[in-house]
């Protein structure tokens, strides 16, 4: 690939702005507050925008074109059904208990509401989390710039060895991460992610104008596809008649319920966003405000894969894929998605049936290089970079509240002074920084302790929200079955993998390696979808049963941390337009009929 | 600082480098943009968005030196106080 100046000063201007927001919000920090909450002084739109450009990372911007290319418009399940109604019940019933308990992290509340085992198991498994995703954000972010040899030129000039290409990428995400995090904390890291969103915004919506100027528009794209590429609900009654190869109940209790309740509802790297929030209404919003960017943005990421997959095949080569890759590769990929390449051999891999293998991943890349010139190229380049940074920060600035509040000032040191925490909160963002480098490295080298790292953390999420939807609204259940539940749930979810297989799949980390087998599902997706599901009807009935086993908590009543024990949020004094309900309510409508138009 | 002045800012710089770029560089370069001067057309809107933005910031942050007064949720921020039960963190 060929940059020239002008998408080098781009993207530099854009790191200027990064670490100036750092270096201006610095005086800010003063206690441990302003830098793990951001001082709770942020208006809601800003932690409405932050809290999906948190979650905006690369497994989205790449991974969604990805499935676009593969899977068709219903790729879009992940947000109208696996994500919105999830902020929408977190922004309307959770957040008064978040908020209102003044709980300074997420596991915090689990500490107020049940007790310090249940804390600490969430707290350590969550912290472990966070390093290990920031890692392989770091690793993927390095990995994309090599393939696209966005480096090779001026390392050339340096006369580098293109081997330190991936070293450098790495250093260089971390040192920039770091700085901006170190300087301004959570206010610093929240500021950029809107800065992050609105130039992933300004960087794909012209690829996605230009991409569907091309092909006709969305008009053009269902008559070049298979109608399966096109439609998002038809064909959900049975696993067989989709391209996701799940049916719609495993897809609305799997993905729509336990996992998006469980991912949005719990994890502290967007509640985060929320808690930061200057009242009680602003919290309340910002799921709500997040909600509405969120539902549109089917149309910037996944678009740009369902039109790289109904271009023509390229003939001439393929930009990101180097001539040294054999030419005959990429004869037979599709559109502008290229055959996956074996690194020994240099011949693309092919399946089962004799079909190349097709390297998804390469959608967005190659889309940006199919249709920018210098110039805007540039700024697509910074966008995609952006992406995968404000993943790392996220991750990064949950990492440091939850390690200081949750584990140093519980478990090490409890009685020092405020000061004491900040300079731990720093200290966290470092070592934090550091061990992610750390887990980069280790995906680079030992790719499948990655797969199962993150199947690990697959069964310790599942159960979650089980968990809060008891303790949030159901007064008697007690520590105990907290515990007890999440570990039965975590339990559940690595016997039923153990146990089942996707269609096609050899047994071992993709499933049944318990030995026996009592399910083939007809996709890896509807696997996860019912192991997730299994994992929390298994919490859900569990901590139940020993609540109710257990004394009730002794210690004076959850006041504000239970449903019934909490006063309600009273939006009376609100004109019925800006009650938090009747946003809730708005977003559902407008999520309903975005479904319909592409059902 | 007003997050709206960093976004104007920066969207309005970039804006206007690639809408210059755009005036300046060689017709031929766009054959790939299906011959739209994508740089010029997209830096004037980031210019332009760029530029609202930053009025909206700096409109905001004057009326912050100001002393707070009732703002409209005022009365809705001091009720919440009262109804935030716990202990301050």
């Amino acid at each position: 690939m060929n940059l020239t100046l002008v998408d080098w000063i781009v993207m530099l201007v854009y790191f200027a702005f990064v670490l100036g927001i750092g270096f201006l919000l610095k005086r800010g920090v003063n206690t441990s507050t302003d830098f793990f909450l951001a001082g709770r002084a942020i208006p809601a739109w800003v932690c409405g925008l932050a809290f999906i450009s948190a979650n905006l990372g690369a497994q989205e911007v790449i991974g969604m074109a990805a499935s676009g290319a593969k899977y068709g418009i219903a790729t879009s399940h992940f947000y109208w059904i696996g994500a919105i109604p999830a902020m929408v019940f977190v922004g309307l019933f959770m957040m008064p208990f978040y908020y209102g308990s003044r709980a300074r992290s997420v596991p915090e509340y689990l500490r107020l509401r049940f007790d310090e085992k249940t804390r600490g198991l969430n707290a350590i498994s969550f912290a472990t989390m966070t390093v290990f995703s920031s890692g392989i954000s770091m690793y993927a972010m390095a990995r994309l710039i090599q393939t696209l040899h966005i480096f090779d030129a001026p390392f050339q000039r340096m006369s580098l060895s293109p081997e330190w290409i991936f070293h450098v990428s790495v250093i260089f995400s971390a040192a920039i991460v770091l700085a901006y995090i170190l300087l301004g904390g959570l206010s610093s890291a929240i500021y950029n992610e809107v800065l992050q969103f609105f130039l992933i915004v300004a960087g794909f919506v012209p690829l996605v104008w230009l991409g569907l100027k091309n092909v006709g528009g969305w008009y053009g794209i269902t008559h070049r596809l298979p109608s399966g590429y096109t439609h998002s609900w038809s064909g959900m009654g049975s696993a067989s008649t989709n391209r996701l190869g799940v049916e719609w109940f495993g897809l609305v209790m799997g993905l729509g319920f336990v996992l998006s309740f469980g991912y949005w509802c719990t994890d502290f790297l967007v509640v985060q966003r929320a808690m930061a929030a200057d009242s009680m209404t602003a919290a309340r919003r910002t799921p709500l405000i997040a909600a509405i960017p969120k539902m549109f943005f089917p149309f910037i990421v996944i678009l740009p894969g369902l039109i790289a997959i109904s271009l023509p095949t390229q003939t001439t080569a393929t930009p990101g894929v180097s001539i040294s890759d054999s030419r005959q590769a990429e004869a037979i990929g599709k559109g502008l998605i290229p055959p996956k390449i074996d690194e020994r051999t240099g011949l693309p891999i092919l399946d089962n049936n004799g079909n190349p293998v097709l390297d998804y991943d390469l959608a967005v890349p190659n889309m940006l290089l199919h249709y920018f010139p210098t110039g805007i190229l540039g700024l697509g380049l910074t966008a995609l970079l952006a992406s995968f940074m404000s993943g790392m920060a996220g991750n990064v600035t949950a990492f440091n509240t939850v390690w200081t509040y949750d584990i140093y000032q519980s478990y090490i040191k409890s009685n020092a002074d405020d000061v004491h925490y900040l300079v731990m909160g720093r200290l966290a963002t470092v070592f934090g920084i550091a061990l992610s480098v750390a887990a980069a490295y280790a995906a680079a080298h030992f790719n499948n302790i990655m797969d199962m790292l993150q199947l690990v953390f697959a069964f310790v999420n599942a159960p979650l929200f089980a968990t809060f939807l008891l303790g949030m609204f159901w007064k008697r259940a007690t520590g105990h079955g907290a515990f007890v539940g999440l570990l039965a749930g975590t339990a559940s979810a690595a016997v039923h993998h153990g146990l089942t297989i996707p269609a096609g799949a050899t047994p071992g980390i993709k499933g049944a390696w318990l030995g026996t087998l009592l399910n083939v599902y007809p996709s890896e997706m509807a696997q996860n979808f019912w192991t997730a599901i299994w994992a929390w009807s298994m919490c859900f009935v569990v901590t139940i049963v020993i609540s109710l086993l257990t004394r009730p908590r002794e210690e004076k009543e959850p006041v504000g941390l239970v449903y019934s024990l909490t006063e309600r949020q009273n939006d009376e004094h609100f004109p019925w337009y800006k009650r938090p309900i009747a946003f809730g309510v708005v977003v559902l409508v407008l999520t309903v009929t975005l479904n319909l138009l592409f059902w | 600082m007003d997050v709206r002045l960093a976004i104007g800012a920066l969207f309005s710089i970039l804006g206007a480098f690639l809408a210059s770029f755009g005036i300046a560089s060689d017709k031929a370069l766009y054959e790939r943009s299906l011959g739209v001067n994508i740089n010029l057309e997209w830096g004037l809107v980031m210019l332009g968005f760029g530029l609202i933005m930053a009025i909206l910031g700096r409109d905001r942050s004057r009326a912050d030196v100001e002393p707070r007064t009732a703002a409209k949720d005022g009365s809705a921020g001091e009720r919440e106080k009262t109804l935030r039960p716990g202990k301050q963190a």
